[in-house]
Order: C-alpha cells, then sequence, then structure tokens
C-alpha cells in the first residue's frame, strides 16, 4: 500500500469495476471542471469592466435554444453515467450459487464468524482465495456496517434481521474490516481482518479449528429446543427438513425460494416471514431462544439430512 | 405615526389581502397533514410486517368509545359547518348558538377520551412488563396508539381554544369586518382534526373486528 | 421605478427614520418589523456558527494524530454529533431563509411586511426556546449518536441526553414551519402592482421553492423526532427490533425529510448568487425563466431521492436503482443552474468586489459538490464510500463550499442595505479569498481519504491517513481565520465605517430603492414594477427598455 496515496488494493472480482467507474468519473468531472472553470476565467478576464469586448445584446431567440440544448446533452449524459453505473452493479444482484455461507453477527464492538466447519473466530475471517463467499449477518444490539475497502463492498448489519452481502476475494493477503456505521464510544476501534488464504489452505484452516461434531450437536439441541415435536417425521404440522437444504420451497403468496442456509436461519429466528405453503404460521420465534452457536449447529445438522432420511 | 406609514397603511387595505389568511391556514394544513403522514407511514410498514399481532390488538382497542367520539366529532364539524353557513346568511344568532355546540362536542370528545384512557390503563394497555398480550408486536400498536390518539387530542385542545376565540368574538354586540374570515380559517382547522380523526378511527378501532 | 432603475431615492423618503431607530431591547424582542426580525436571526445563527465551528476546530486537532489525545472516544463522539445538530439546524436551515429571507423578502416584492407579522416574530421565539433545549443538552453533557439519531442506537443505547437534543429540533422546526408559512403567503398575496410572477428577483423565487420544501418536509422530521422522543421518555416501543419494529423506519422517515433539507440549505444559496452575479456582472441572468423551473424542478424530484443515503442499509436493490435513477435526474436543473451563471458572465462588464468573489467561489466549490455527487448517485461507487470521508468532502461542498460562502456574499451584499454602513472592501475581499483556498486545503484531502477508505465518525484511525488528516486540520486553521476576519472587519463598519448610499452597487430591485437602512415601512409609496430583474442593460442604453428576453 503506498504510504502517501494509500488506495487499498483491488483484492476482489467486484473492486476492478468499482475503481473503472470511479477512475473514468474522475476523468469526466476533471474535463467538466476545466472547461466551466475555464469559461468562468475567460469571461472573468475578457469582460472585466474597462475592456474593450463587443458587449451587444443576444438575439432574442438564443438563449431558449442554448437552454434547452444543454439541458438535452446534461440529461443524456446524466442517463448514460446511470445506465453504465446501474449495469454494473446488475450483475451483483443475484447471490452467487455454491458460495461459502458463513454467519457474521456484530455487536458492540466485535465481529464473530462462523463457519460451515463450525469454526469460530472473532475480529479475523479466513476466506479461500477465488470461491464465492455469501455472508449472513446479523446484529445483536445497534446498526453496524460490514466494511472492506479492499473489497469495495459494504453492507449495514441490522439488529434482529438477517442480511447479506457476497463477494469473491481474488487476491492472497490480509485486508482490514472496519465498521462503517456509527455504533457508538468504540465504534473506530471495531475492526478486524480478512486473511484470504488458497482454497487448499482453508480447507485445511477448516479442519483445524472446526467441529466436526457440529450436525450431531445440532441433532442434540434439535432435541434439546424441542424442534423434534413438530418436525418430526409424521407430524404434519411442519414441513419435513429431509433433504430440504437446496431445495426449492414453495412459500404462502406463491411465492418461491431456494432453501439456503439465510432461509434457514430466517426460519428459526424469524419463522413468520416465510410461511411454507400449505402449513400454519405457528412456529413461535427462536429468538433469543437459540444462542447464536445453536442456531449455526441447527442449520449444520439441516444441511446434513438426506431427503428419505429421519426427520 | 409618520406620515409614511399612513399612506402605506391605506393602500395596504385592499380587500384581496384578506385572503391570506385562510391562504396562510391552508399552506399550514398541508404541514399538519404531512405531521400525521410520518406516523401513518410507522402504522402502515409495521403492520405490514406485523399484520396479526395488529389485528390481535385492535380488539383491545375500546370499539365503544372510539364509535362514540368519532359520531361526536363528526357532529361537532357539522355545528361548525352551520357556523359558516348562518355567517354567510348574517344570522349571528345562528352562528353563535352553532359555536356553542362545536365546543360543546369538542369538550364532550375530550371527555370521552378520559374516559377511554382510563380504561386503557386500568387495563395495563401501555407497553411495558404489564402488557396483557403475548405478542410483542402488540405492544407497537398501543404505541402507536397512544402517540397518535394523544397528538390528536392535543391538535384537538387547541382547536378548542380557536373555536372559543371566535365564540368570545361573536358574542361582542358590533362583529369586526374580517369576522367571516376568522371564522372560517378556524372552521378549516377543526375540519382538520375531524379529517384526522376520520383517518385514525379505523386504524385503531376497526382493525381486527372483522374475523 | 418608470424610467431607468438606478434613479436616486426621493428625498421626501431619506428623511423617515430608519427601522433601527429605536433602541429599548422590548422594541428588538417584541418587535414586528421583519427586517428586525431578520437581525435578530443573524444574532442567533452568528452564535450557533461559532459554536458548531469551535466543534469542529476541536475535532480537526484530534485528528491530527492517528490516537486519541486529548479527547476520550464519547467525547469525540459528543463533538461531531454537536457539529451536525447546531450546523444544520441552528445554522445552514435557518441561515439565508431567516436571515435574508425575512429582510429582503418583503422588499423585493414591494410590500410593507411578510403576510403574519405576529407569527414572524414567534417563529424567532419558537427558534430561541428550541434552540435551548440544545444547549441545555450540551450544558448537561451531550449527545452521542450523530445528528442522524439513527435507531435503535438513539432510542435504546445511546446513553446521553437524546431528548433534550430532539425536543430542540423538533420546537426548531415550528420555526422553520412557520416561516415557511409565512414567505409563501407573503409571496402569493404581497406582490405590489406589477410585480408578475415572471419579474420576480431570483432570490425570492428560491426562497418560494425553499418555503413549499420547509411547509412539506419538515413535518416528517417532527414525526420522526416525536416517535423517538416518546420511546426514548414513555417507553413506547416504535423502533425497538426486540418488539418487531424495523430499523429501517426511522432512517426512511429521516431521510425523507432530511434530503429535501439540503435542498433548504442550497436553494436560497442559488437566489443569493443570482442576485450578486447579475449586479456585478451588470447583465441580466442567463435563462432567466430555466433558473425558476431549475428550482422548483429541484425542489420537486428532491422529495423523491431519499433512498440513496440508503443504499448499503439494507434495502431492496430495485429500490436503489430507482433513487439512483432519481438522483441523476435531479441533478440536471442543478448543472444547467451552474451553466446559467457562467454564461451571465459572458459580455458582462465585470467587477470583482467581494460579494462577487464570494459568488465565484460558490459556483467553483458548488461544481466540485455537484460532480462528486454523481459519483455517491451510481450505486457501486456509492457502497464503496458512503459513510467515508468521501461522503463527508462531498456534502461539505455543496453546504460549506455552497451555501457558507452564498450566505457570506449575500451578507457582505446586503450589509450597507441592513446596517446603512460600508465596510472595507481589502479586508472583505481578502476574506473570501481566505475562505476559498482554505476550504480546498480542508476538504479536497478528504475526497482522497475517502475513497481510500477512510470511514467518517473515526477518532481513532488507520495511521496512513495521518498525513491527509494533517492537511485536513492545517486548511481548517485557515478557514477558522477568515471565518473570524468578517466578525472584526463588518463589527468595525458598524460603528466606523462610511455611510452608505441608498444604492452603492447600482444594482436593480426594489430593495435598492429605499434608503439604507431602510425606514420601517420599507417604501413611501408602493413601488410600481414595469419590467423583469435585472434591468441593467439600460446602463449602458438607456433608451433600451424593452422587456428583457427571459428565454420563453
Amino acid at each position: 500500500m503506498n504510504q502517501l496515496f494509500p488506495f487499498p488494493p483491488e483484492a476482489s472480482l467486484e473492486s476492478r469495476g468499482v475503481d473503472m467507474l470511479y477512475f473514468a468519473m474522475v476523468g469526466v468531472s476533471f474535463l467538466i471542471i476545466v472547461i466551466v472553470f475555464g469559461l468562468i476565467v475567460i469571461f472573468a478576464w475578457r469582460y472585466r469592466a474597462g475592456s474593450a469586448a463587443l458587449r451587444t445584446r443576444l438575439p432574442a431567440f438564443f438563449s431558449r435554444e442554448v437552454e434547452i440544448g444543454w439541458t438535452l446533452a446534461t440529461l443524456l449524459a446524466f442517463l448514460g453515467i446511470f445506465a453504465w453505473a446501474a449495469g454494473a452493479r446488475q450483475v451483483h444482484f443475484a447471490p452467487p450459487e455454491n458460495a461459502l455461507n458463513i454467519r457474521v453477527v456484530a455487536k458492540q464492538w466485535m465481529w464473530k464468524f462462523e463457519h460451515p466447519s463450525g469454526a469460530r473466530e472473532i475480529d479475523a475471517l479466513h476466506l479461500p482465495m477465488g470461491v464465492p463467499v455469501r455472508l449472513n449477518m446479523t446484529s445483536q444490539d445497534v446498526i453496524h456496517s460490514f466494511y472492506v475497502p479492499a473489497f469495495r463492498e459494504k453492507q449495514d448489519v441490522l439488529p434482529d434481521r438477517i442480511v447479506t452481502l457476497w463477494f469473491t476475494p481474488t487476491e492472497l493477503g490480509t485486508f482490514p474490516i472496519r465498521c462503517a456505521e456509527y455504533c457508538g464510544t468504540d465504534h473506530s476501534l471495531m475492526d478486524g481482518e480478512v486473511v484470504v488464504v488458497t482454497p487448499a489452505e482453508y480447507a485445511r484452516w477448516s479442519e483445524r479449528n472446526g467441529d466436526r461434531g457440529l450436525p450431531a450437536s445440532g441433532a442434540q439441541r434439535f432435541a434439546a429446543l424441542g424442534c423434534a415435536a413438530c418436525h418430526a417425521a409424521r407430524s404434519g404440522i411442519a414441513p419435513r427438513l429431509a433433504g430440504l437444504f437446496g431445495s426449492r420451497v414453495r412459500l404462502e403468496g406463491n411465492r418461491t425460494v431456494v432453501a439456503d442456509d439465510a432461509y434457514l436461519e430466517r426460519s428459526i429466528l424469524d419463522p413468520r416471514a416465510d410461511i411454507a405453503k400449505g402449513y400454519l404460521p405457528v412456529m413461535p420465534s427462536y429468538r433469543g431462544v437459540a444462542s447464536s452457536e445453536d442456531v449455526s449447529a441447527l442449520i449444520a445438522y439441516i444441511k446434513s439430512l438426506r431427503a428419505g432420511g429421519k426427520p | 405615526m409618520s406620515g409614511a406609514s399612513f399612506i402605506t397603511k391605506e393602500s395596504w387595505s385592499d380587500p384581496e389581502q384578506e385572503f391570506r389568511a385562510s391562504f396562510g391556514m391552508w399552506v399550514f394544513l398541508s404541514t399538519e397533514l404531512l405531521f400525521f403522514g410520518g406516523l401513518f407511514l410507522a402504522y402502515a410498514e409495521l403492520r405490514s410486517q406485523n399484520y396479526e399481532a395488529f389485528a390481535e390488538a385492535g380488539k383491545h382497542a375500546s370499539f365503544f368509545y372510539g364509535t362514540l367520539n368519532t359520531f361526536i366529532l363528526m357532529t361537532s364539524s357539522f355545528a361548525i359547518a352551520i357556523a359558516v353557513g348562518a355567517q354567510e346568511r348574517t344570522d349571528i344568532k345562528l352562528v353563535r348558538f352553532a359555536l356553542v355546540a362545536t365546543l360543546v362536542f369538542g369538550f364532550g370528545f375530550l371527555i370521552v377520551k378520559g374516559l377511554e384512557y382510563h380504561e386503557d390503563i386500568e387495563e395495563h394497555l401501555i407497553p411495558g412488563a404489564e402488557f396483557p398480550s403475548g405478542m410483542p408486536a402488540a405492544q407497537m400498536f398501543f404505541a402507536l396508539y397512544w402517540v397518535m390518539t394523544g397528538l390528536h387530542a392535543l391538535h384537538l385542545t387547541v382547536g378548542l381554544g380557536v373555536v372559543g376565540r371566535v365564540w368570545l368574538i361573536a358574542r361582542r354586540a358590533e362583529l369586526p369586518e374580517n369576522f367571516h374570515r376568522t371564522l372560517e380559517v378556524s372552521a378549516l382547522y377543526w375540519h382538520l382534526i375531524d379529517v384526522i380523526w376520520v383517518m385514525l378511527y379505523p386504524i385503531f378501532y376497526l382493525v381486527g373486528r372483522s374475523t | 421605478m418608470t424610467d431607468i432603475p438606478f434613479d436616486a431615492v426621493p428625498e421626501r423618503l431619506s428623511s423617515e427614520p430608519s427601522y433601527l431607530e429605536e433602541h429599548t431591547i422590548t422594541s428588538w424582542l417584541f418587535t414586528k418589523d421583519h427586517k428586525r426580525i431578520g437581525i435578530l436571526f443573524a444574532t442567533s445563527i452568528t452564535f450557533f456558527f461559532f459554536i458548531g465551528g469551535a466543534a469542529a476546530t476541536l475535532m480537526r486537532l484530534e485528528l491530527v494524530t492517528p490516537y486519541a489525545n486529548f479527547l476520550s472516544p464519547d467525547e469525540y463522539n459528543r463533538l461531531f454529533t454537536l457539529h451536525g445538530i447546531v450546523m444544520v439546524w441552528f445554522f445552514l436551515i435557518p441561515s439565508i431563509p431567516t436571515v435574508m429571507g425575512n429582510f429582503l423578502i418583503p422588499m423585493m416584492i414591494g410590500a410593507r411586511d411578510v403576510a403574519f407579522p405576529r407569527l414572524n416574530i414567534l417563529s424567532w421565539w419558537v427558534f430561541t426556546i428550541g434552540a435551548s433545549f440544545t444547549v441545555y443538552s450540551l450544558i448537561a453533557g451531550g449527545v452521542d449518536t450523530g445528528w442522524t439519531f439513527y435507531t435503535p442506537f438513539s432510542t435504546m443505547f445511546s446513553n446521553s441526553h437524546v431528548f433534550a437534543a430532539a425536543a430542540g429540533v423538533f420546537i426548531t422546526g415550528f420555526s422553520t414551519i412557520a416561516t415557511g408559512v409565512n414567505f409563501i403567503t407573503t409571496i402569493h398575496t404581497g406582490r405590489t402592482e406589477g410585480m408578475t410572477w415572471f419579474r420576480l428577483p431570483l432570490f425570492v423565487w428560491a426562497i418560494y421553492a425553499v418555503s413549499v420544501v420547509m411547509v412539506l418536509a419538515t413535518p416528517v422530521l417532527a414525526s420522526a423526532l416525536l416517535m423517538i422522543m416518546c420511546e426514548r421518555m414513555l417507553h413506547l416501543p416504535i423502533f425497538n427490533p426486540d418488539t418487531g419494529g424495523d430499523p429501517l423506519l426511522f432512517q426512511h422517515i429521516f431521510w425523507f425529510y432530511s434530503h429535501p433539507a439540503v435542498y433548504i440549505m442550497v436553494l436560497p444559496a442559488m437566489g443569493v448568487v443570482s442576485e450578486i452575479i447579475a449586479c456585478f456582472a451588470r447583465r441580466t441572468i442567463f435563462g432567466y425563466r430555466f433558473m425558476v423551473y431549475a428550482m422548483i424542478g429541484i425542489a420537486a424530484i428532491g422529495f423523491f431521492v431519499w433512498g440513496h443515503h440508503m443504499f448499503v442499509a439494507g434495502q431492496s436493490n430495485y429500490a436503489s436503482l430507482v433513487f439512483s435513477f432519481l438522483s441523476f435526474i435531479v441533478a440536471v436543473p442543478s448543472a444547467i443552474k451552474v451553466f446559467n451563471w457562467t454564461a451571465s458572465l459572458y459580455r458582462g462588464r465585470i467587477t470583482f468586489e467581494a460579494p462577487m468573489l464570494y459568488a465565484l467561489g460558490f459556483v467553483g466549490l458548488f461544481t466540485i459538490g455537484g460532480l462528486t455527487g454523481l459519483f455517491v448517485a451510481m450505486i457501486p461507487i456509492d457502497v464503496h464510500v458512503t459513510d467515508t470521508y468521501f461522503v463527508i468532502a462531498h456534502f461539505h461542498y455543496i453546504m460549506v463550499g455552497g451555501s457558507v460562502s452564498a450566505f457570506f456574499g449575500g451578507l457582505h451584499y446586503w450589509w450597507p442595505k441592513a446596517t446603512g454602513r460600508l465596510y472595507h472592501e481589502g479586508a472583505a475581499r481578502l476574506a473570501a479569498i481566505m475562505m476559498f483556498f482554505g476550504f480546498n486545503f480542508t476538504f479536497f484531502p478528504q475526497f482522497i481519504m475517502g475513497y481510500a477508505g477512510m470511514p467518517r465518525r473515526y477518532e481513532i484511525y488507520p495511521p496512513v491517513f495521518q498525513i491527509w488528516h494533517v492537511l485536513s486540520s492545517a486548511g481548517a486553521s485557515v478557514l477558522a481565520v477568515a471565518y473570524f476576519m468578517p466578525l472584526f472587519y463588518l463589527g468595525w463598519s458598524l460603528f466606523y465605517g462610511e455611510r452608505s448610499p441608498p444604492n452603492p452597487w447600482r444594482a436593480t430591485g426594489l430593495e435598492w430603492k429605499t434608503p439604507s437602512p431602510p425606514p420601517k415601512e420599507n417604501f413611501l409609496v408602493p413601488p410600481r414594477v414595469e419590467h423583469g430583474p435585472y434591468f441593467y442593460h439600460a446602463e449602458q442604453d438607456p433608451g433600451d427598455l424593452t422587456e428583457i428576453d427571459t428565454g420563453r
């Protein structure tokens, strides 16, 4: 990182496009500033009081023609820039398939990350290079904002809601995480770092720090929290969970949704948000009942259930 | 008073200028609508996300008092409309009577409101630890209920002052020249209070009663 | 105003007592004279300008090093909150409308006073009461929510005087609304004979547009603050996520007000600058009608762009696209205005007195602020730079580079009219030039830091940014000196300045057709208007009295 111009590296698939847009806009702005400032200086000099410049009145039609001309030109130019920027963002609308799902919990003033392997870390996030990553984030108190300048990505993290952010790291190295939404006393110290490693290294890291027994622990919690009462194979009160992960679920209101990590988490914490078709909204929210660890374990357990399996 | 101000005053008593009071009132009413608008937006948004809790909470709101108050307030608006009409026909006796009726119904509204609040407090319908409903979101319904009906009652109290002032003027032996403007502007404000209530009534007292 | 517009003021009027004549305190505090109310507001907002400025100075000092030096994090958080609240609600929003709007609108339209003089003084009293709540919250220990009062931080987590601060802003809102209602009614009903809508000076149009925004936007802020106050004081859960409240609801309501509020701050500045440029270029404003349409367009479209503050807040991607699109649309009229000001210089007869320096500075800085506005209207760039110093720099270019420059420009332009005294021109020019350079010096480095990822509201920051923070703080010290200068030479002029003639700039406009300072009732006889504003070409060619081309 250059000491004088501390521009962060372009470390994600998305960052290159953002920088291109940015520097193109810097160029356009520079051109406009040169024209406007240049004209002001030229006019100020040429038409200073006492100069011998021509000052007859402009023809009556002139003003109107010029106004319409530059209004349309500005409008078209702005619409062009909008279309470019919107197009650049639009490819980012749909979450990537086969993304690595990581749960993020923010609270005053720390970041907690939970990997699918059960590995947990605080204020540090290990990621494999070249693999799309999807963060399913929630806050336990106020609004925070997950910001990695090197990835040119930022997303506010809301209390009691799951918001997602996805990107693909493309550079090895360590990149700072910052909280970008003011969150109280130690807002400026709520930082961390993303450590991007090779996929092989990430696999080893997950192995070392993970929890192989996570699905099993999820099964225990499934029983302990009383989930089995309704989600048992033949109960009929609640949808079957075997084979649920990754399938398309039909919801009330004729929506369908892919049952991914975020869906599972939302269904545990905020079950009334998405009611599966044909079922009554009887499930209570497990917010505050199931801990963050419980949720990770439950998700791991549900993912481990294959179609035709027990519950 | 200097000569200049005398001349300028003369040129300002243009009849067209009297129009400014009611014009200003209309502009002010647009402000009032947007003031309540922010609260209505909050209600709509929270209800759309907590549909059942709001329906459940709506059953606790006092349908009887709410409906009674709707009748009372509509009648008071009717009375002040009669006052405006009577003023146009220069029937000053009817103007005075209608203004008294408006005031009486206005106070009646506040009394009924007080009875209703008393009952609500007895039923612990105040968000907090003793709130009866099991659904947490029902507390938001009552939070908005207290804020919005309280703000409306505050407006109505101000309205009573405004109408009371018109009534005091109307009791004079000789009415000021611009009395019809004063009456009209006050009536506009009173109608706004009525209009806001008509919007509050369904969202707090009728919601959740269809099923 | 029957012949050429630079004629002398009638002798008889000059002997009238001026509005400054009476000297008792009650004659000021309970005045109904719009000119005196303008002066009252001027003293109030000057006080707040220096309070907000002191907070900014302390912050810039603290930020010279990347560590916490003499402020604890909590103190720093209170300082930027104080700076934001005071500067937005107690300086920028009331500045031009309540000071220059009150002083000038009735005179510019040829009226004796505003439509509701009693409401006008009430507005100042309400402002003072609201301000005292805020001052109380400062003395009692401050507020640490940021001027944006985001929930649930402000409602459930902040352990500071949120209620008093919110109440102060809430009450002040009624002052803003009263002023807006007054101006709309005044401009609709108080115009003198011959003053048609398209003969109004652009400053009047600007104040009209801004009053509409004030009347329609401010009550929405009031409702948001009312809910915050109820939640904090009465524990009514409205924004509480635990009961199912929506953390984004407050932001939507808040920005529905606060984006139009940006236009409340900048539209009057546009009006002031139009007056000044026309006067010192001795030429009519190019495309007068388009300038009017542009201001109305900005005021109207400005209500539908609030979501561009929330691109990363968690709103739908499609909503973001729509808001991005509308933000580009609202930028078009602003660009047109810059072109028109520039074109107004063409074939002019330009002189460079202090007000003109401020106005030209405004055009330059507003152009940079507007262009960087396009950056943050683009979703991919905004995702990276929102909540960083890039956004800080952007809006300071609009509000300080734009509005504050225009405020000082207008202050110097109408100073002889309001006080009847002339100031030292050399000192005024020096202050104007120092403000321009000091400002760029302070805020341009923040664009660079911002794109490099320096988040806002950080007391302790990564050391790589230090060089840029030092530059910015150095610029701020130049700016601070420049802001103090007018206090001295304008203060001096109040007592020792040369007496001003009625029309020292030989400007058109009805406010110059009466002595400086004006008499209590403004005009001897209501003036009649027979042509559009900015009739400067008659100066060169007294025979040319044709209606000026207003670009129909």
